[in-house]
This record gives structure tokens, sequence and C-alpha cells, in this order.
């Protein structure tokens, strides 16, 4: 049994257009104090993929498929059974540590409400509890500080403040959506050097979602490649940077200027990101695929075994084809 | 000074007033000092490129060349004139040859007007007399230049994928041939793939019509990539300036060597046994900044000299200029 496994998302929204598909079949499995990163680039439907996980979908949104954590299904549970897992065994923290704090209140009584509602301890407790946490994620002053409102902490802060509420539970899987890309370069070393600590210390999970390939590379054991809804390649990080075979990840990889090397010119990837009002039919990346044929266009490739890595990928193309 | 130099900027100094909280109508706003005595030159056909944090004054130091924020003082020399002392109707001879480009590229675009008339409108501004069957041939011309098919001048900007939309943006200020582009984070908000090629886009253009840029940008591996020298700003003050392969294979100040160890390489056997310079604590206030040197309040290397008196920015080796008193 592994600790999370994800069998077939699926993942509609219902709107004025008609139905989009955000996220189509999409399975992998996380085992226990690993760290998966999630790459994709706008659109491709990453966060969605978590969102639905925890219930956090938008009302005209709809998931199938299976999710089962701990072995036990939790797609679609209601919010009450939820509410169980949700911040005590998977906590979450998000993009713009600004608009997921509320600015009326200050940051004592935001985090202590996590406590006292889960745990139902008392709420100078959960204070004390909450300072702890502050200083763990290294907040200087915290027993002052934690009287202050959001507004008075700067970018990087307020994520280190996002990061101790999530971790107030002790839950056994973070799921991090884009945690860094608000925040200058320094301050993600920081923010990233942190969470590896925090891993470490509390041997928790991590999901970690992000376009910045330089940042899966540094911080993560798994990556999963998303592009239009669906998985392109997975397999373990370091065996992947050096053995992509899927066009698309190729192409990603090879797109990124790179601060230790000096090519002239970027390979680029001609073309635009797929309109997700269209149904799907193929594979969603071989209208820019230098490799695509006539069976890209028609049949959507499934994921299949590259090697004994754990290496998989979606591509209809032969792999000696694409090196 | 060198014959092909064509912009000179000279001591520029931009502060902003700003009142607190609480402040009577009579209590004396503070200054914020956005740009604080920046100096470079800029010669035909070269890629400035200036990087730093948020709020280090990398876009106001733009603005200030072009007038769109006045400067408090120092000269910004423009073929031989001081744009500074200039009046409104003799800037409008000189901006036409400076053009910008800016971060977000849907709210750069007035979502009302079509696409040929967002890419002609500089041409109209400028040249009003100029006759319409010209105009259209020059908007084909230009969107022909940025890969944008012409059939879409009746189009309008939310039509338009974010790449596009940048392209567009490029069109406009390519339509009057600037000789010089200020980019202002043209690829920040746009997705990697896109990303490589907005910036092929501009190297090419800049090779074809002999363009000189200035790249502004937080993604330091992106800016070395097309840019010819670096100018790394740590608030509002110039901290290095050097050749870009320079400034990435050898920094000297400690600021910038923080600030490249912390840019993530995307190859795992690199970046997991890199070791990371970080950088304690927050951006000092602009408002009140540190005594003597603005990063010692962070540095490593600081020592009790660093907080009383200011390191010059000086040459530490040929084209090479550092503001430390601890550089390597």
């Amino acid at each position: 049994m592994s600790f999370l496994e994800v069998n077939n998302l699926k993942v509609e929204f219902d709107t004025a257009d008609g139905i989009v598909s955000a996220v189509n079949n999409v399975s992998f499995s996380l085992d226990a104090g690993k760290i998966l990163a999630i790459v994709g680039e706008s659109g491709s439907g990453k966060s969605q993929t978590v969102f639905a996980m925890n219930g956090l979908l938008d009302h005209n949104g709809r998931a199938s498929g299976s999710v089962k954590f701990e072995g036990k299904e939790i797609l679609n549970l209601p919010s009450s059974e939820l509410n169980l897992i949700r911040a005590q065994k998977i906590a979450m923290i998000f993009q713009d540590p600004m608009t997921s704090l509320n600015p009326y209140v200050r940051v004592s009584e935001q985090m202590a409400e996590v406590l006292v509602h889960h745990k139902g301890i008392p709420k100078s407790d959960a204070i004390q509890q909450s300072i702890n946490m502050l200083d763990a994620v290294k907040i200087p002053d915290a027993k002052n500080r934690i009287m202050m409102y959001p507004h008075e902490f700067s970018g990087g802060m307020r994520q280190r403040v996002m990061i101790a509420m999530s971790l107030l539970c002790h839950p056994k899987l973070l799921i991090a959506d884009e945690p860094t890309t608000a925040l200058d370069v320094t301050v993600q070393a920081q923010i990233m050097q942190l969470l590896a600590d925090i891993q470490k210390e509390f041997g928790m999970s991590i999901i970690l979602i992000t376009h910045d390939l330089g940042v899966v590379a540094g911080n993560s054991d798994e990556m999963l490649v998303m592009y239009g809804g669906e998985v392109m390649e997975i397999g373990k990080t370091e065996h992947l940077y050096s053995n992509a075979t899927h066009p698309y990840t190729q192409g990603l990889m090879s797109a990124v200027p790179r601060l230790d090397d000096s090519a002239d010119r970027l390979v680029t990837i001609p073309g635009n990101p797929p309109n997700m009002m269209l149904t799907p039919v193929g594979c969603p990346f071989s209208p820019r695929c230098k490799f695509a044929n006539t069976t890209c266009s028609s049949q959507t490739p499934v994921l299949t075994k590259v090697d004994n890595n754990d290496h998989y990928r979606a591509c209809h193309v032969a792999v000696e084809d694409t090196l | 000074m060198s014959e092909h130099t064509i912009l000179q900027v000279q001591n520029l100094k931009v502060n902003f007033d700003v009142s607190s909280e609480g402040d009577m109508p009579w209590t004396k706003a503070k200054k914020l000092q956005a740009v604080n005595n920046v100096s470079f030159d800029l010669n035909s056909g070269e890629t400035l490129g200036i990087v730093g944090e948020s709020g280090c004054g990398k876009s106001t130091l733009a603005r200030a060349i072009v007038k769109m924020v006045p400067a408090d003082s120092g000269k910004v020399i423009w073929f031989g004139n001081d744009l500074l002392s200039l009046n409104k109707s003799e800037m409008r001879q000189h901006r036409k040859q400076i053009q910008m480009i800016f971060q977000d590229p849907l709210a750069s675009l007035n979502p009302r007007m079509n696409i040929g008339e967002i890419i002609a409108e500089p041409l109209r501004t400028h040249y009003p007399k100029t006759p319409e069957s010209d105009v259209k041939e020059r908007v084909k011309d230009v969107m022909n230049k940025v890969g944008l098919l012409d059939n879409l001048v009746n189009r309008y900007p939310h039509e338009f994928s974010g790449g596009q939309c940048q392209r567009i943006g490029i069109a406009r200020a390519l339509i009057l041939k600037p000789k010089l582009i200020i980019c202002d984070e043209p690829v920040s908000a746009l997705d990697v793939s896109i990303q490589a090629q907005v910036v092929n886009l501009l190297m090419d253009l800049q090779e074809e019509m002999d363009l000189t840029l200035i790249f502004i940008a937080h993604d330091l591996s992106i800016v070395k990539h097309i840019s010819t020298k670096i100018m790394v700003l740590y608030l509002g003050n110039m901290v290095e300036l050097a050749n870009s392969d320079d400034i990435c294979t050898k920094p000297r100040h400690p600021y910038t060597q923080a600030l490249i160890s912390a840019v993530p390489i995307p190859d795992p056997s690199i970046e997991k046994s890199k070791k990371l310079i970080l950088i304690e604590g927050d951006l000092p206030s602009p408002v009140d900044p540190p005594s003597g040197c603005v990063f010692r309040t962070r540095c490593q290397k600081a020592q009790d000299i660093c907080s009383i008196e200011k390191p010059e920015f000086k040459e530490v080796s040929s084209n090479h200029e550092v503001a430390c008193h601890f550089h390597d």
C-alpha cells in the first residue's frame, strides 16, 4: 500500500462556453517521506490536480477517479469527513501568502484557530504552540511578531507564517502550490532550504508544484511533468534530468536559460499552449511536437514504462527516435 | 566614453516623498531614495541587463531615463543632449528614439483598440501626416517582423495569448524604428517555452535593426543570456557592474555572490551539491537606509568601517566596477 495513490483522476469544469477538461487521467503514487514535484506551464492542470484531491475545486468543477490516502479513498468525500484529514494529515500552502492570510485578523488568531478547531485545545495553549512553530520556521522575535497583522510582514516572512500554520497539526503530507513563485530568488533560496529542513525534521511527504525546473532539480526526489491536463513523463528527478525521453520534457529543459551555460540561442518550443476549451484528441502536445505523426493527433498515448528506474512516459514516438 | 556611446547616465537620483500614517499636513514628508547615484554608459548595439530584488529601483531607474518619473538630480545624456533639462516639446523629438516594453503584456494594451490601432498609435502620434496607406504598410511590416500574422490586425488584445500580446507590445515599440528599447521585465509573466521565443525574438531584432537594449528582469539566468553587461542594484544603489560573463563567473561583491548562488540551476547533480550563500533577514526600508554601505546589515563580510563610510563605486579590474570595502 502506497502512502498516496492517485488513479485516473479527471477534473472537469462546467462553464458558459462548455465543459473544460482541466485534468485527464492523471495517475501517480507517492511514498512516505518523499518529495514529488509536479511541473508544468500555466494551464497544465497541476494546481487543479491537488485541489481536487483536497476537495477544493470551484463549485462548477467535478472530479472523478480515485485518490487513496493511507489506503482510504478521499476523493469527493463530504466536507465533514475531509475536515478530519485536511490540516491534520494533509496541509497546503499557496502561491500568494498575502491573499491566503486574512488581512483583518492578527496572525496569532489565525494560527490558534487551526489548533482550537482541529485539536480542541485551549486558545492560550494554541498560541504558545503557534509561537514555537514560528520559532521553528525561523521568524525572529516570534513572541511579539505573532501579535501583528499579515501586512506587517514581508513576502518571505508571510510565506514562513503560512508554512508554520500548515505544520501546526504535524501533517503527513504537505502540498506546496508554487510556494516561491511570488518571491525573490534570495528569499526563494531561504524558503526552499527551510522546507527541506522541516521535511527532514517532521519526516513528512511533500508535493511541490512549480514551473521552475531549477527549483525542482534541487528539491525533489521524483518529478511528474504535465501538459494540457495530462501526465507526459514521470520518474526520479535525477534520472529524468539526464534521461528525458518525452519531446515536451526535452523541450522544456532546453528552453530554460542556464546561469552556468552560455548558449547563443535558447531552444524554443514553437506554438502556443493548448486551448483547454477544446476536447483534446490524441496527445495534447502533438500540435507543437516536432516528432508528431498521424497517430499522435488521433490517439491519446498511455503511460508506459521506459526503463527500470520507475520511469514512465506517454508518447507514441519510440524512445530511440527522440534522443 | 567612446564614440559609440549613445546614452550616458550620470549620478542619477530619484527620490519619492512618502508620508506615514498619522502625519500632520504640515509634517515634512520623508524621502524614499529609490535610485541613488546611478551612473553608466551604454554603447550602440549593447544590451545592459539590470538585476536586483523587488524594490531595488530597477523599474524606477528605467522610468527616470525616459522621464516617466521625475529625477531629483543627475544627468541623462542621449546623443549629447541632457534629457532631464529638455522641455516637453524638445523631449518629444527624442522620445521617438527611445521606446519601452512593459511587464504585463495584456495590461499594457488598450482593450478597446484593435491591434492594428495599437501598433500604429506611436506612428500616428509622432508623424500625424503619414498617409493612411503608409501606416497600414508599416504596421503589416512590423507585425511580420515580430512573428504575428498580418491578417490579425482587426482583432482585440483579449483574443491573444500572453506571448502574442508581448509580441504586439514589441511591434508597437518597433514601429518608430527606435535606437534604444527599454524592456521592463518583458518575459516575467510568460511561461518558460514562450519566454524563450520572446527572448530569441528580441535578440534577432536587435541584430537586424541595430537596436540597443536595456533589459530589466529579476531572473539572472535570462539577463545573462541576453546582456552584454549587467548592473546589480541593491536598495537603489549600484553594487556591481561588469560584463555578463564576468558577473556570473567571478562575482566580486558579496551581494552579487549571494544572488548568484541563490539562482537555481536545472541540474540535480549540481543543484543538490551546490554551496548556497544564504542572505539572512529582510531588505531594509528604503525610507531609512542603513548608514555607510546599504548592504552591511545582511553582509557576512561587514566590519565597522562599513557602517561609517559608504564604499566608493570604483573599477577594480578592467571593466569591472564594484562598491565594497572588502570585495574579492
